[in-house]
């Protein structure tokens, strides 16, 4: 039986799949396609998937794991899903701001505030 | 390759270590890179600066540089004191051409997987300096406290022989 991945947390809050990373350095180049796994099967398990990533534990990524969450997002607009990002600390805020990727993806300040524009309060 | 003459750091005052291509095996230097960091006073954003930077390179050098062939090794070089900090990874592979890979914030490339990884260690270091080959890059990060440092400079790629 296949072992799941020990680098995410995931819970349901109403119709959105919530995903915390269990690792504070996550997104390190050797786990970063067992989360890719983890996350393809959640945004290709239904058709309209609402899927949101939460960073507080996170306090460092490579640049691979931008490249990840671009293959992500593109997963869950062929499945009519929605994906949004919340609670990247400032550093981390920074590479999407110089790589122009915060232009690329729904992120807000807080999981409270992605959940609510999800349309779920 | 010698230490570029203007990152201000002999080239005996390096530390020099070598490894097989395998990321796990960088963890240990790493670690001492980020140890000689805090020990020197380095404030949080310039520690984060310089391991983004740091991993960017050596991962490089082991997927791209030496094709993840274990039997290839990476060659390190680095140099902490409270007013800079020099770090070199040198891959046994044939090189590439810094100037041949697109920019990732173009609008055409902004939703490509790749290719970000050179640009980031250029916003977050102070100079990024390539061998002629390519295959070994020079990273110098000088301390935002240091006297005569303002902006960081980001220079452009540039083939040092």
């Amino acid at each position: 039986m296949e072992q799941p991945s020990s680098h995410l947390k995931i819970k349901r809050t109403g119709d959105v799949s919530v995903v915390e990373f269990a690792d504070r350095k996550i997104l390190e180049e050797l786990s970063i396609q067992e989360i890719s796994d983890e996350l393809r099967g959640l945004a290709e398990s239904d058709v309209g998937a609402q899927l949101l990533l939460n960073f507080e534990n996170v306090d460092h990524l490579a640049s691979a794991a931008l490249g990840m969450l671009i293959t992500l997002h593109k997963r869950v607009q062929e499945h009519n899903g929605t994906l949004k990002l919340s609670n990247i600390n400032r550093q981390i805020f920074q590479v999407f701001k110089i790589t122009r990727l915060n232009r690329v993806f729904d992120i807000h300040d807080t999981a409270e505030q992605a959940l609510a524009s999800f349309g779920n309060v | 390759m010698k230490v570029p003459s203007d990152f201000g750091v002999d080239d005996a005052d390096f530390v020099n270590v070598t490894v097989p291509s395998d990321l796990r095996k960088l963890r240990e230097p790493e670690a001492r890179i980020m140890t000689e960091l805090k020990r020197c006073g380095y404030d949080q954003d310039t520690v984060f600066a310089i391991k983004l930077a740091f991993e960017e390179a050596v991962t490089n050098a082991v997927k791209h540089g030496n094709a993840n062939d274990r039997s290839k090794l990476i060659h390190l070089r680095y140099y902490v004191d409270p007013q800079r900090v020099v770090l070199m990874v040198r891959d046994e592979g044939p090189g590439f051409h810094p100037d041949g890979v697109p920019d990732p914030t173009a609008d055409e490339n902004l939703e490509r997987p790749s290719g970000r990884g050179l640009m980031l260690m250029h916003s977050y270091m102070t100079k990024v300096l390539y061998s002629r080959a390519g295959n070994e890059v020079w990273l110098l990060k000088e301390s935002p406290s240091a006297p005569g440092t303002g902006t960081s400079s980001r220079d452009a790629n540039s083939n040092v022989g």
